[in-house]
């Protein structure tokens, strides 16, 4: 229930807020309406704390619950993938804050040598599930040994990254065991001894801090990318916990029947280069993005663009960043002919050196980079590209 | 074959402003609309239902006004549609909502195939879907971009980070839907959508579909959130012009600096 305290003013904040028209200021006091959604925007602009979302939390025991749990990404080379050792190396700091134990959990075929790699990034036990059947990712399969790891094991805290193959799994396991998850979170810290999640939402418009004080684990999803990954230690040791699951055929419920690579070999991915060039419609000539490539060629970077490039069939979408494409943070993003649509922006906002250059000195693209060009890119690139090549004498 | 699709009405995105002061959103004049993946998962719906026969039924859950996401379902071909709307529901997190959906597609009886949007563009958290799928206990194809039913399977084509897979699973099954590139939402004439008012519409409560009243809303969601704020605004971009030369020679001082040369 939504509560007024007695320090209400009746300022009316809340009633113009309010996007349901749920709350009204009848004799100085603000009056919650039967129409209330219980959305909370009112408690936020509040300037006198005296609206509050009432909710109790449980007296459950939850001593019992312990440790930090990272899931451990495999990629198709059999290498961790990145997001994972980020996420271990910003679990060391939570875990050593709580006096609690990091742990990687590690499903695969094959896959036991990678414990090594988890313990130089933080983890202190890897509880490996290794079986032929669990060489390629599969949603029933995955969850279910997870969930039944985590019923077993009971971790306190469970994150996995945002990755398509995290966002697939992590609301599988947590609607199963009826526990509180937080999507795509890109802060995560300890408050009151429980996990406090920060995630964008609303494109990235609003932060929310999210906590999940009534259920364990605690679990959260954390954006690729965004987590600084720590420097992994040499020499460190972990214990390694096997288990040993049967996993019946019937369980495998969906397949892969076709899967073909939509990148050239050799072709820089996006999702973990440290510099990205990137290209919108407007910087499509002639039904290519040639003056990207190239200049991207030059500085060694991979080639990003926007979703108008792939909708116009000119980059297949394995290079699209944004909201229906990939996140990605690189150390530097130069983008050139993208207006800055909010879709757009979201999948790229958090990377370290934003250069944008748009012929249009009122576009939205400059609103989060460090530097804005105005000028024309058709002129501007190839010239850039040869100075670049001149730099590094190419 | 009965396809369910969920949808959710979300406020206009692309029009939503943050008040820089109190960090909140300024939802005044922005209009609602439905998700746009969400339209596509009806549309998708509607193409499967044209080609192998059956019905469309497209439910939503949220306050009365979101009837209109509903009739949006109608006019675009479905062909029944409910709303879930009661104040238990409200203050619903993923888990909730996912559960709530549960029942009442339990209650439709038969259910084939569940369509939902990949992510809905408020919270774009993708959770729904896949805890949907859990708590019917059926498989799931998350990021389907076209789904074809045969032989009691549902075939789905997607495009996973580097690759395009065809995915397949056996009915009932649930798929979340992102638009393929070359979509272009219908937006039906006034004809389909005066029809739409005669086609069936329920609304039902949490008393229809049977919940447990301790998992529903605010009450059944283990996810608080504590506080909300406006993001960090960046500083304003360094801003360079002049001669092309001038520029280039800028940029080229800058990605030294920066050290990327």
């Amino acid at each position: 229930m939504l509560k007024v305290k007695d320090s209400c003013t009746g300022c009316g904040k809340c009633e113009k807020t309010c996007p349901f028209g749920a709350i009204k200021v009848e004799n100085k006091k603000a009056v919650v309406q039967d129409n209330c959604n219980l959305c909370g925007g009112c408690v936020q602009v509040c300037p006198f704390d005296s609206l509050e979302l009432e909710r109790k939390v449980e007296k459950k025991d939850f001593t019992n619950y312990t440790g930090l749990w990272v899931f451990t990404e495999v990629k198709e080379d059999g290498t961790v993938r990145n997001a994972t050792l980020e996420l271990l190396s910003k679990g060391k700091e939570l875990a050593t804050e709580l006096g609690q134990d990091l742990c990687a959990v590690l499903l695969g075929s094959n896959v036991g040598e990678l414990a090594g790699v988890l313990a130089r990034y933080g983890a202190k036990r890897v509880y490996i599930v290794d079986q032929p059947e669990l060489k390629e990712y599969n949603t029933d399969a995955y969850s279910t040994i997870i969930i039944g790891l985590i019923t077993k094991h009971k971790p306190n805290i469970v994150i996995i990254p945002a990755t398509p193959l995290g966002r697939d799994l992590a609301p599988r396991i947590a609607s199963t065991l009826e526990v509180g998850l937080t999507a795509d979170c890109t802060g995560l810290s300890i408050k009151d001894g429980l996990l406090l999640q920060t995630r964008p939402a609303f494109g990235g418009n609003i932060m929310a801090d999210i906590m999940s004080p009534n259920t364990r684990p605690q679990m959260a999803t954390v954006r690729p990318n965004v987590m600084k990954m720590a420097e992994p230690v040499e020499g460190a040791r972990c214990e390694v916990v096997r288990e040993k699951v049967s996993i019946e055929r019937g369980l495998l419920r969906v397949k892969v029947v076709e899967r073909t690579r939509t990148s050239m070999p050799g072709e820089k991915n996006i999702d973990e280069a440290d510099m990205i060039v990137s290209g919108g419609r407007g910087a499509c000539d002639e039904g290519n993005l040639r003056l990207i490539e190239e200049l991207a060629k030059v500085m060694g970077a991979a080639v990003g663009c926007s979703r108008a490039v792939v909708d116009l069939g000119i980059k297949p979408k394995s290079h699209q960043v944004g909201q229906s494409g990939k996140t990605v943070s690189p150390k530097l993003y130069l983008v050139a002919g993208v207006s800055g649509a909010i879709q757009h922006l979201v999948g790229m906002k958090s990377s370290d050196v934003i250069i944008a250059i748009n012929k249009d000195p009122d576009a939205t693209i400059f609103q989060v980079a460090k530097y804005g060009v105005i000028g024309d890119l058709y002129e501007l690139l190839p010239k850039l590209t040869e100075a670049i090549k001149r730099e590094r004498g190419l | 074959m009965h396809i369910v699709v969920c949808v959710k009405q979300v406020p206009d995105t692309t029009e939503v402003k943050v008040n820089p002061e109190t960090g909140t959103l300024i939802r005044e004049g922005v209009p609602s609309v439905i998700n746009p993946f969400d339209q596509f998962a009806i549309e998708e719906g509607l193409r499967l239902r044209d080609k192998v026969g059956g019905e469309v039924t497209v439910i939503s859950m949220g306050p009365p006004q979101a009837k209109a996401v509903i009739q949006l379902g109608l006019a675009l071909g479905a062909d029944r549609g409910i709303l879930l709307t009661d104040r238990a529901f409200a203050g619903a997190d993923t888990l909730s909502t996912a559960y709530t959906l549960a029942k009442a597609i339990q209650k439709l009886g038969k259910v084939d195939l569940v369509l939902c949007g990949m992510q809905a563009v408020d919270g774009d958290t993708a959770q729904v879907g896949p805890g949907l799928a859990s708590t019917l206990k059926i498989p799931q194809i998350t990021y389907a971009e076209t789904v074809d039913v045969t032989e009691g399977k549902v075939r789905a084509r997607r495009t996973i980070e580097d690759y395009n897979e065809v995915v397949e699973t056996r009915l009932p099954a649930l798929c979340t839907m992102t638009t393929p590139s070359n979509f272009v939402p219908t937006d039906p004439p006034f004809s389909k959508i005066q029809k739409a008012k005669k086609k069936p519409y329920e609304e039902w409560t949490a008393n229809t579909i049977g919940a447990d009243p301790e998992k529903l809303g605010l009450k059944g969601s283990p996810t608080w959130v504590k506080k909300v704020y406006a993001a960090q605004t960046k500083e304003k971009a360094i801003i360079i012009k002049g001669s092309a030369d001038e520029t280039v020679a800028k940029l080229v001082e800058i990605l030294k600096k920066e050290h990327f040369l």
